[in-house]
């Protein structure tokens, strides 16, 4: 069965080929075959090919599996060859199943768009993308991965493309990320020239036998790759794009920017852990950075009105928390957390969705209300999702991801206290924001009318992400509830255990982040339930709302760049439009603008002019000839 | 009979070629316009003639004959396009005929 | 002989000039009359007698005639002729004079008497129908064509082709149904 391996990319790859050379031909049931078929065969793929990984486990705990050499040139000669271990296996089960799902959502939720055969064909481009980043076996086949996927973000967050503030939008996301990507770049080349091989096994091997920790290479190599991998996973400082990537339709919020491509920055730093340990400088700012955009998305997130704004900064707080586990060397509980987190925000992505879609339109959450009644379904996976992302104790599976990481966090050797408290604010702050949604969205009264219902292709995946919200954290059981990890033992082949997984924490920590939820969870119910009106009245008083404001505006960080980064270059493109080559390059174009001139006045039609000039011509040739 | 040289008679074919060449080129009545070809094609023939004079031959007249019974072929044409030019036009002028399509 | 030459040939160059610069039509054919006629005292006095008077027969008679005709069917006596203003000739005769200039140099170059003795039509009709008949031959096929060619170019659009309908027994292949040329066809 590991031998189909290559199918799982190339399926939805064949998908996006045959929706780019049929695209008008198709009609649109076709279209939702193609586009959604490929990827539902993607998924069964995975789902065999995992089982066949489970139960009986190739040599090595890895399977790799070489298509061919892509080119061979000065000493680098990458391989098409895809790599699968068991955090790979994750990542694909997650790609292609929830891929899937929302695609099916997809077919239902872009009915009525004119663009139905385009979008199928840059999603299946998307989902092809992805997998060949996560399952690319040297890091110049992941960066290709890295760069498609990016470039689908950009066609997919444009894709009402007739609205250039969408387009805007998604040439912003590309920048951003391209600032990143460019760093990573920097790393890849310093790795090679360092390390002479881009393939990951070896070269974490290299990395491991061959330097210090500490190494200057090793640890500019980790920033550069921090660097790349926070601007695709949206953490301070590249986290301005992600917000503003909620103009692409919501299946695309839920895909890329919930469960996958933002999610491509801890696979990377999860993949090559081996350099992040030799640098331990490097792997604190990766906690740090965790940490710190944790709390600040989590406070952007409070003062949000848009229902997709707010699931897009609380997106960036999740991938806090990950990166945080990263950087207290918690590799598994990041790859936890990562699958976890995308069941629920896939979920809640979804089931904005639907909203949006049932009040025409409508993002503004204010404007919304009294849901609970009119759209059930909606309601309970909604609800189910925020509690997820809340970390209600026990049945959630967000509960066993994040508790871990808070766990973690406070855990030796690498663990603090402040970034353990700073996980804990965070999870406060969390369910405060995440039941806000819910209480102001689906209760109270209704503000606008209904205009659209969903139907089974909206409401399956909505439920199937419930029952996996709920039950999907299951298969890690702290130890104070009796340990049972058959995710950490699978996915601990791979990658190295929390070298404290020994430490048992007894339960007064743990509750103490159930007290935090319930409470975050409760404080939201006081504020936006029972005491609504005097939250409102009080919000609209001058200091709240200058806050509110200034968290809503993602605290500013909009404006700063756009003064400190994007004034200056623009400015200075201006200056420099006449510089040297400017005069060369409009010289050509005015010699050619001459001759067309001169050219076409000579073609004026007068016959007399014509004979005085053949007349000019014999002169000259009588001249030459008798001359000689 | 002759004693004019040779060059006497081929200045003077250049020069009515030249004068022919000039109201060519600056009259725009189509009919004046003909009877400059019909100069320059007259001064072409008396190089000829001049040239058959040198050697004391028939071979320039007959040359003549022939730049005669071309020219009278030419001008028989070039005055019914005159004519039809005149009736499409509404005048001789040949600076009205400056359109280059249809 | 030689004064009557250069008689002659001034009396040609200013007649040509006049031809040049009138600007009434019929002067200017007038002129090239006298023209031709000097030419062909040109001719007389360089011994060739055939072509002086072939020159008076058919230039300044048969093809002087045709542009007198022409003239008349014109009718352009309605419009007064615009005035050529003199910058107007500037740029010709700077042209011109450079062409004349390279032709005399040219010319002068070398220099030889002409032959005595005149070559009279016993000498020119031996070499016609000698060496020269093909191309007699040719001519007249080209007169032919031109007058066939200007009959049509200058006959007016509604006379139908068609009327020649009794040229069907002589082998002339004629286009069948040929369309009346449309309107509004230039020559």
């Amino acid at each position: 069965m590991l031998h189909l391996l290559w199918l799982i990319p190339a399926l939805p790859l064949a998908g996006f080929v045959l929706l780019t050379l049929l695209n008008r031909r198709l009609s649109r049931p076709a279209a939702a075959i193609i586009g959604a078929g490929s990827v539902g065969l993607a998924a069964i793929v995975a789902i065999l090919v995992s089982v066949s990984f489970m139960v009986s486990p190739p040599a090595g705990h890895h399977f790799h599996q070489v298509l061919w050499t892509w080119f061979d040139t000065g000493g680098l000669r990458p391989q098409v060859a895809f790599y699968l271990d068991a955090m790979t296996v994750i990542f694909i089960l997650v790609i292609t199943v929830i891929g899937f799902l929302i695609h099916l959502y997809s077919t239902e939720f872009m009915e009525h768009d004119e663009g139905f055969t385009r979008f199928f064909m840059y999603m299946n481009l998307f989902v092809a993308s992805m997998l060949v980043l996560v399952l690319a076996d040297n890091l110049l086949l992941l960066y290709l991965g890295w760069e498609g996927v990016g470039m689908c973000s950009y066609f997919l967050i444009a894709f009402w493309q007739k609205d250039t503030q969408n387009v805007y939008c998604g040439r912003k996301a590309f920048i951003v990320t391209r600032i990143g990507d460019t760093a990573m770049i920097v790393g890849l080349f310093l790795l090679f020239t360092q390390y002479h091989t881009l393939a990951i096994q070896p070269l974490m091997t290299n990395i491991a036998n061959a330097t210090f920790s500490g190494d200057p290479v090793v640890v500019a190599a980790a920033l550069l790759l921090l660097g790349g991998a926070v601007g695709k996973s949206a953490q301070l400082p590249l986290q301005t794009w992600l917000p503003d990537a909620m103009a692409g339709p919501t299946p695309v919020s839920a895909l890329i920017h919930a469960a996958t491509m933002v999610t491509a920055g801890v696979y990377l730093i999860a993949r090559t852990h081996v350099l992040y340990l030799m640098a331990p400088d490097v792997r604190l700012v990766v906690a740090i950075v965790g940490t710190v955009t944790l709390l600040y998305a989590g406070f952007a997130a409070l003062a949000q009105r848009d229902i997709k704004r707010a699931l897009a900064y609380s997106t960036v707080s999740q991938i806090g928390y990950m990166f945080l586990a990263l950087g207290v060397a918690g590799w598994d509980a990041a790859i936890f957390h990562f699958m976890t987190h995308a069941f629920f925000k896939a979920l809640l992505f979804l089931g904005a969705g639907v909203v949006i879609e049932a009040l025409a339109d409508e993002h503004d959450i204010f404007k919304m209300g009294g849901l609970r009644r009119e759209l059930p379904v909606v309601f309970w996976t909604f609800t189910i999702g925020a509690a997820s992302l809340a970390a209600l104790p026990l049945v959630t599976a967000g509960y066993y991801s994040k508790d871990l990481i808070i766990s973690s966090s406070l855990a030796p050797p690498f663990g603090d206290v402040w970034l353990w408290a700073g996980a804990v604010a965070g999870a406060l702050l969390t369910g405060i924001y995440s039941f806000r949604l819910v209480f102001v969205t689906f209760f109270g009264e209704q503000h606008t009318p209904i205009t659209r219902r969903p139907r089974w292709r909206m409401q399956t995946p909505l439920v199937v992400l419930a029952v996996l919200s709920v039950i999907g954290g299951l298969v890690w059981l702290p130890e104070w509830m009796g340990g049972w990890d058959p995710f950490a033992r699978f996915v601990g082949a791979a990658l190295p255990l929390l070298p404290a997984s020994g430490w048992s924490f007894g339960l007064g920590e743990a509750t103490i982040v159930e007290i935090v939820s319930l409470a975050g969870i409760g404080i939201a119910s006081l504020l936006w339930i029972r005491w609504r009106d005097a939250t409102a009245v009080f919000s609209a008083r001058p200091v709240p709302d200058a806050l509110e404001r200034y968290w809503r505006a993602g605290w500013g960080f909009d404006v700063l760049y756009q003064y400190v980064f994007v004034v200056p270059v623009k400015w200075f493109a201006h200056v420099a439009r006449n510089d040297l080559v400017e005069p060369v390059v409009k010289g050509i174009a005015g010699i050619n603008v001459l001759a067309w001139r001169g050219l076409s006045a000579s073609q004026n039609g007068l016959l007399r002019l014509y004979i005085a000039v053949a007349g000019a011509g014999l002169a000259i040739i009588i001249a030459v000839v008798v001359l000689k | 009979m002759a004693a004019v040289s040779l060059n006497s008679g081929l200045i003077l074919a250049a020069i009515l070629f030249v004068i022919g060449f000039v109201g060519l080129v600056t009259r725009r009545n189509l009919i004046v316009m003909l009877a400059c070809i019909e100069i320059m094609l007259n001064a072409a023939g008396l190089a000829f003639v001049v040239a058959g004079a040198r050697w004391g031959r028939a071979d320039g007249q007959v040359m003549f004959l022939f730049v005669l019974a071309m020219a009278a072929a030419e001008v028989a044409v070039g005055l019914a396009l005159a004519i039809r030019f005149r009736k499409t036009l509404g005048r001789l002028d040949i600076d009205e005929a400056d359109e280059m399509r249809g | 002989m030689t004064v009557l030459f250069y008689i002659a040939g001034a009396v040609a160059i200013i007649a040509t000039i006049m031809v040049v610069t009138r600007s009434q039509l019929v002067h200017a054919l007038l002129y090239l009359v006298i023209s031709l006629f000097a030419v062909a005292v040109v001719f007389f006095t360089l011994g060739a007698p055939f072509v002086a008077a072939l020159e008076v027969i058919v230039y300044a008679g048969a093809i002087m005639m045709l542009f007198v005709f022409a003239v008349m069917l014109l009718d352009v006596r309605a419009q007064k002729p615009p005035r050529i203003p003199w910058s107007a000739w500037a740029g010709p005769v700077a042209l011109v004079v450079v062409l004349l200039a390279e032709l005399v140099y040219g010319i002068t170059l070398q220099n030889h008497a002409l032959a005595a003795g005149s070559v009279g039509p016993r000498q020119v009709s031996a070499a016609l129908f000698g060496p020269y008949v093909l191309g007699v031959e040719l001519a007249s096929m080209l007169l032919l064509a031109a007058l066939i060619g200007a009959r049509h170019v200058a006959a007016e659009p509604t006379d139908a082709p068609a009327g020649e309908a009794d040229a069907g027994a002589t082998g002339l292949e004629e286009a069948p149904e040929v369309p009346p040329a449309p309107e509004g066809v230039r020559g």
